[in-house]
């Protein structure tokens, strides 16, 4: 069961690029938002708009209403116990920080190993790299398949009682690799390890369940799920965001302060010090409306469909390499490629001439660009707007590439 | 937006078949970038004798406008004195600002023209002439200076 692309609920597709319809192949570095997320953020600043936790007044209320019933709607749309165990961030990557900063490096020494995939985004794997660093544990990498994958004989021959976290991301923004998180997330915690979930490309692209996964963090971003920009969230159990340290410091995350002691307010707000990023959370919560009232199955569905049908047309062209899992069952929404030895940014600037936008580049993964033995690659992703008819576009498009080059290298 | 004025048969030339391709000995000024939002990479050296560039040598690995950009930059600035390679670099980079150029003064690099009204190329034709001015001012290793268009999360 699939769902038509709904094009119409988003403005910004209805425009001509280069005299060609905007076709937006670019959701995995940031979704397009529907007419239902810009209205409710007008709506929160033309009507709404105070700080909150603290006025007394009237529009202070319905502001700290608005921003606390955002924080409500997200911990059930991926299941936490509570919404006290839902910290607003500014995105992925300061969610991944904090865990780094405020749990991890406290409690990691020498000997300690902290396991993840090369396939990281560095959002994933810098600040791990830092906290190694910092703390002499040690980080460790999963090897991978020829075709991108992790498999769990690897996983579980890297575990030991050493391992003290594992990082991996729910689904791999270059290869798009759904990785088996239940399940790694089961054998981490046979040896006692927590488990730190990147969800940037998976929350927005399929149901998202955490006590299901069973991982012990997740992070992920508002503006990659038809939300705003500088909004997201860190999900954690808990017991270990009691036992975590926060990493700002400053209002609103205060309970007592005196002159050389403080003490911090509860859960979840001794992690957000500063006036939050409110008319985010608002436009996140409606971006959840809209997302619930598709349905993240029919989205998962929609997704299969065209990363299915892109690959069979994109075989058509026999020059392109595609990476990652040739089965669309085991990837996200987005595929990655190269055409023939043109260089990706090469590719997409003729593409962008057709008014097609696709990410070129090495996406934040250099270490996996160094194992695929690629400088870059070209990558197009997929979201609930696009249909068919937009990979048509990319191969007809990629086809012009191709001529392009031949006549101007012929 | 036309495609032919960014890839002008010239710069294809010069991607397909970069000139001052090799390595130098320890004599030489060495620089590597690269350009952190792309993955785009030179190893540029330079062999100065009495104040000018008496040998230039390159390897990399890039997109066609980087690639071109840097070899064009290999073959106009031999012989030249360093002031002359860093006025040279001056007016390309003032070409892909947009500013009217000096024909006579580029040679071949005026085919680079075109990436002007790219914005998003600016960075690949300008990284190899970052490269020249680091190297210039004895600068071994470094980055592009250019902003990293990396993926938000």
């Amino acid at each position: 069961m699939s769902i038509a692309a709904r094009k119409s609920d988003f403005p910004i597709l209805d425009q001509t690029v280069n005299g060609h319809r905007l076709v937006y192949l670019d959701s995995a570095a940031t979704s397009q938002k529907p007419r239902a997320v810009i209205e409710a953020v007008r709506r929160y600043y033309e009507r709404d708009n105070a700080n909150v936790h603290r006025g007394v007044h009237t529009l202070g209320t319905r502001a700290t209403e608005a921003y606390e019933g955002a924080r409500e709607k997200v911990a059930r749309f991926i299941g936490a116990r509570s919404a006290s165990e839902i910290v607003f961030t500014r995105g992925t990557t300061e969610a991944l920080n904090m865990v780094a900063l405020g749990y991890a490096r406290p409690r990691l020494g020498p000997g300690d190993e902290i396991l993840l995939s090369p396939a990281e985004h560095h959002s994933n794997l810098i600040p791990w790299q830092q906290a190694a660093k910092a703390t002499g544990a040690t980080l460790k990498y999963l090897p991978l398949q020829p075709d991108g994958t992790v498999a769990l004989a690897d996983v579980r021959a890297a575990l030991s009682p050493r391992t003290k976290l594992v990082a991996i991301a729910h689904i791999s923004n270059v290869l798009g690799t759904i990785h088996p998180v239940a399940e790694i997330a089961r054998l981490a915690h046979e040896v006692g390890a927590v488990v730190v979930v990147d969800g940037a490309q998976s929350v927005p692209h399929l149901p998202v369940d955490v006590q299901a996964l069973d991982c012990d963090f997740l992070a992920f971003s508002g503006h990659k799920m038809c939300g705003p920009t500088g909004i997201g969230v860190l999900y954690g159990k808990r017991r270990l965001l009691e036992d975590m340290e926060p990493v700002y410091f400053g209002g609103e995350m205060i309970d007592v302060v005196e002159l050389y002691e403080s003490t911090w307010k509860e859960l979840p707000w001794k992690f957000e010090g500063g006036t939050p990023v409110i008319a985010g959370a608002v436009g996140l919560a409606a971006a959840i409306d809209y997302l619930t009232e598709v349905g993240m199955e029919a989205i998962r569905d929609h997704d299969r469909r065209l990363t299915a049908y892109a690959l069979e047309r994109l075989r058509e062209l026999d020059d392109v390499t595609v990476y990652g899992p040739a089965d669309a069952e085991r990837r996200g929404g987005l595929v990655t490629f190269n055409l023939g030895s043109i260089h990706p940014h090469d590719v997409s600037t003729v593409l962008d001439a057709e008014g097609v936008a696709i990410r070129a580049g090495h996406h934040c993964a250099q270490p996996l660009m160094r194992i695929l033995g690629v400088p870059a690659t070209a990558r197009a992703s997929f979201y609930l707007y696009n249909d068919e008819s937009d990979i048509d576009a990319l191969v007809g498009a990629l086809r012009s590439a191709k001529e392009f080059f031949k006549h101007a290298i012929g | 937006m036309q495609l032919d004025d960014l890839y002008r048969q010239v710069i294809m030339d010069h991607y397909l078949h970069p000139r001052n391709q090799g390595v130098l000995g320890d004599d030489a000024v060495s620089v590597d970038l690269r350009n952190p939002s792309c993955g785009d990479e030179v190893h540029l050296q330079l062999r100065v004798r009495d104040g000018r560039v008496e040998e230039v040598r390159f390897r990399g690995s890039g997109c066609s406008i980087s690639m071109a950009s840097t070899s064009m930059m290999t073959e106009a600035i031999k012989g030249m004195t360093l002031e002359q390679a860093l006025e040279l670099s001056g007016t390309f980079r003032g070409m892909m600002r947009g500013e009217p150029v000096d024909a006579d003064a580029l040679g071949d690099l005026e085919s680079l023209q075109g990436v002007s009204k790219f914005p998003a190329r600016i960075k690949c034709a300008t990284l190899g002439w970052q490269a020249l001015e680091r190297a210039i001012r004895g600068e071994s290793a470094a980055m592009a200076d250019e902003d990293g268009a990396d993926e938000d999360r």
